[in-house]
C-alpha cells in the first residue's frame, strides 16, 4: 500500500513536469520567432489642394478669410496596426511618441520597428494619452521632454499637460493683437485633467488602408504609409472656424469645436512598399 | 555630591550640543508623527543628501532666470516661511510683477496640487512654471540645462547626485524637489502642545485654539492646517477678474475658487490671500467677520460671515501665532550655503 501511494505522487509529479514542460514550450520566446522590420508613417501638411508653404503662401477657409501658416506642429502617438487576419499590433508605447514639425521635414516621418507582415489598418492617437500626461517626469523623455520653449513648446506648464496641436498664422481678418500683428494662435490640448475632470481634446483616428494600397511590411525594406494632412479641416468642419471671431483659442471650452474638427485632417494617399 | 553634579553638567552639556548639531544635519525626510501619510512619490524619488544638496544649489540659483538675476529664493525667503514678504504679488525679472501673492515652500510633500489655481499634480513639475513665466523667470529649461551643463561645479554635483555628469529635465526637477520636499515645518508650539512635550498653551491661546476649531477648523483642517481644497473666501473679485480655479477646470463652479492655505507660519507670511491684499491678520479677521463677499460660488460656509468680537479676534490671532515654527524659519540646513 506504502508503496503503491509512493508510485501514483510520483506518476503524479512526473505527468505534471511534462505538462508543465509542455505549456512553456507553447510560448513563443521573443525575439526569435517575430521577424521585425521598420516601417513608417509620413504625415504630409497640406492646405485643401496645395502643398502647406510656412509663411510664404495665402490661403482661404470656408468664412472667406485669408490666412497663411507661420507654424504648425502636432503630436502623434500610440500607433497600431491590423493585420490582415484581424489581430492587432501596438507599438511599444515608450517608442510610440511623434511630434510633427512643419519647419522640420525629417519630423514628418513617425518611425517604428513592426513585425513582418501586411496591414490593413493604421490607428494613432493625435496628442498624448492621459497616462502618459501624468506619468513621472523621467518617462517625459525626447519629444515629451517639458523643458520645449515657449514659442516653439508643446507643454503647459501652469496647467500640467502638453499642447497637441499647434497652428499660427497672420490673417488680416485677425484683429491687431499687443504685438502689433494681424496673428491668430491655435493651441489645443487638455487631456481629461487629473485633480479634476476637465476637457479632453485626446483624438484617436483609425483610417483603412485597404482602398489606397495595405502596408506590407518585409525584412529589410521599410514600408512608408505615406498620409495627407489637411490643416484647412481644422477650420472647415462640424464648426467653421473663423479667425476674426476667434483669433486665440488655447485651453477654453471653444478648443474642442477645433479638436472636433481637425480630427478629419487625415486621409491615407498611398503606401510605399 | 560635587562630582555628581559635575558628571550631569557634562552630560547635560553634551546631549545640547548633540541636537544641536542633529538640527543642522542632513537626515533625509521625516515623517512628523501625527501627520497623514505624504502624497509625493517617494519611491520614484529616493531621498539622498547628494541630491537634496544639488536641489538647495539649483533652489538659490540665479541661473534659473534668462539674466541670472531671480533664483527661487528669491520669491521664496525661508524667514518669511519661503514665502516673498512685503509683496503682494511676486516681484520678478526686470521688475515685472505677478498676479498671485508668492505661497510658502511648506510641507509639500502632502501638497496634492500647487498654485493657488491647482494647475499644477506633481512636484517635480512646478518648477517650469516660475522658470518659464515671462514675469518671473522668463527662461526656457532647455536654456538652464545648458547653462548647469556649462557651469565648472553642475556637472561633478550632478555625478555625486545622480551616478553620471548628464543633466537633464528628469534630474534637475527631482533634485529640486528633494529640497522642497525637505521644507517640513512640524515643530511649532501648537506641535509641542498637541504632542504633550511638556507645553501648553496660555490661556489666550487656549480660548483661541478653541474658536479656531469652532470657526476656521473646517477648511484650515488640523495638523497641516488645509484640506487642500478651492474655495472662494468672499474677497471682493479682484481688479485682474482673476478666476483661480476655474482657469484650470473651466469648470463655472470653481470661479474665483483658490486654494485654502495652511496656516502654519501665518505669522510670516504676509501679505495674505492669492493677490496679497490684506497686509495683517487683523485685517484677515476683520475681513471674515463682517466683509465676505456674496461673490459668484462664494463659500457656503460663510454666508453669513465669521461672527467674532474683538476679544476673540486677539485671542484668536495668539493661537495662530503658536503655529509659528522658528526651527524651520531658521533651519541652517534650507538655508543659502
Amino acid at each position: 500500500m506504502k508503496n503503491m501511494i509512493l508510485r501514483l505522487s510520483l506518476l503524479l509529479i512526473s505527468v505534471s513536469m511534462i505538462f508543465s514542460t509542455c505549456k512553456k514550450e507553447k510560448l513563443p520566446v521573443p525575439g526569435t520567432q517575430v521577424e521585425m522590420t521598420n516601417m513608417s508613417v509620413e504625415f504630409d501638411n497640406i492646405v485643401g489642394g496645395q502643398n502647406l508653404i510656412l509663411n510664404a503662401v495665402n490661403y482661404t477657409n470656408a468664412a472667406g478669410e485669408q490666412f497663411n501658416v507661420s507654424l504648425l506642429q502636432y503630436y502623434i502617438s500610440n500607433i497600431k496596426l491590423r493585420k490582415a487576419d484581424g489581430s492587432y499590433y501596438t507599438v511599444n508605447q515608450d517608442s510610440s511618441y511623434f511630434l510633427i514639425k512643419e519647419s522640420d521635414p525629417a519630423t514628418r516621418f513617425a518611425r517604428f520597428k513592426a513585425p513582418v507582415g501586411d496591414y490593413n489598418q493604421l490607428t494613432f492617437v493625435l496628442g498624448v494619452d492621459s497616462l502618459r500626461s501624468t506619468m513621472d517626469i523621467s518617462k517625459r523623455t525626447g519629444v515629451l521632454d517639458p523643458a520645449g520653449g515657449h514659442d516653439e513648446g508643446m507643454y503647459w506648464g501652469w496647467n500640467s499637460g502638453y499642447i497637441f496641436f499647434k497652428m499660427e498664422g497672420i490673417s488680416p481678418a485677425a484683429p491687431v493683437d499687443p504685438t502689433g500683428q494681424r496673428k491668430f494662435r491655435y493651441h489645443i490640448g487638455g487631456f481629461g485633467g487629473y485633480s479634476a475632470p476637465t476637457i479632453s481634446n485626446i483624438k484617436t483616428i483609425t483610417i483603412d488602408l485597404a482602398a489606397s494600397g495595405i502596408a506590407q511590411a518585409r525584412a529589410g525594406r521599410n514600408a512608408n504609409i505615406h498620409l495627407m494632412v489637411d490643416v484647412l479641416k481644422a477650420f472647415n468642419g462640424s464648426t467653421t472656424l473663423s479667425i476674426g471671431a476667434n483669433p486665440t483659442v488655447m485651453f477654453s471650452d471653444y478648443s474642442v469645436n477645433i479638436a472636433n474638427n481637425y480630427v478629419s485632417m487625415f486621409y491615407h494617399d498611398h503606401t510605399e512598399n | 555630591m560635587n562630582r555628581k553634579y559635575w558628571i550631569f553638567s557634562l552630560a547635560f552639556l553634551f546631549f545640547l550640543s548633540c541636537s544641536k548639531e542633529i538640527v543642522s544635519r542632513f537626515q533625509g525626510f521625516k515623517q512628523p508623527v501625527d501627520f497623514p501619510q505624504p502624497v509625493y512619490r517617494f519611491e520614484d524619488n529616493p531621498i539622498s543628501e547628494a541630491k537634496f544638496e544639488l536641489g538647495r544649489k539649483l533652489f538659490y540659483e540665479p541661473r534659473l532666470s534668462r539674466n541670472n538675476t531671480i533664483s527661487c529664493g528669491s520669491c521664496h525667503i525661508q524667514s518669511s516661511a519661503f514665502t516673498q514678504h512685503g509683496h503682494d504679488v511676486s516681484h520678478g525679472i526686470d521688475d515685472k510683477l505677478g498676479t498671485r501673492n508668492s505661497p510658502p515652500i511648506m510641507n509639500l510633500a502632502w501638497m496634492p496640487t500647487f498654485f493657488w489655481d491647482g494647475g499644477v499634480f506633481d512636484l517635480d513639475l512646478q518648477p517650469v512654471v516660475p522658470i518659464t513665466n515671462h514675469v518671473e523667470m522668463d527662461e526656457t529649461v532647455e536654456n538652464v540645462l545648458a547653462k548647469l551643463r556649462a557651469h565648472p561645479q553642475y556637472p561633478s554635483l550632478f555625478k555625486k547626485a545622480f551616478g553620471d555628469t548628464a543633466i537633464n529635465t528628469a534630474r534637475t526637477m527631482k533634485a529640486l524637489s528633494q529640497f522642497m520636499l525637505l521644507c517640513v515645518s512640524a515643530e511649532s508650539r501648537y506641535d509641542s502642545v498637541s504632542r504633550n512635550l511638556g507645553v501648553s498653551f496660555t490661556q489666550q491661546e487656549q480660548r483661541g485654539y478653541a474658536l479656531f476649531q469652532q470657526k476656521c477648523a473646517a477648511c484650515h483642517k488640523e495638523p497641516l492646517f488645509t484640506d487642500f481644497s478651492f474655495r472662494n473666501n468672499g474677497i471682493a473679485i479682484g481688479l485682474n477678474d482673476d478666476k483661480g480655479r476655474y482657469l484650470v477646470t473651466l469648470n463655472p463652479a470653481d470661479e474665483y475658487r483658490f486654494k485654502v492655505p495652511s496656516l502654519r507660519n501665518v505669522e510670516f507670511t504676509a501679505p495674505y490671500m492669492h493677490d496679497g491684499r490684506f497686509i495683517t491678520l487683523d485685517a484677515v479677521l476683520d475681513h471674515y467677520r463682517g466683509q465676505a463677499q456674496p461673490t459668484p460660488n462664494r463659500d457656503p460656509l460663510l454666508a453669513s460671515g465669521i461672527p467674532m468680537t474683538d476679544q476673540e479676534k486677539t485671542d484668536l490671532i495668539a493661537f495662530l501665532k503658536t503655529l509659528s515654527d522658528r526651527r524651520f524659519l531658521s533651519n541652517p540646513l534650507l538655508a543659502e550655503q
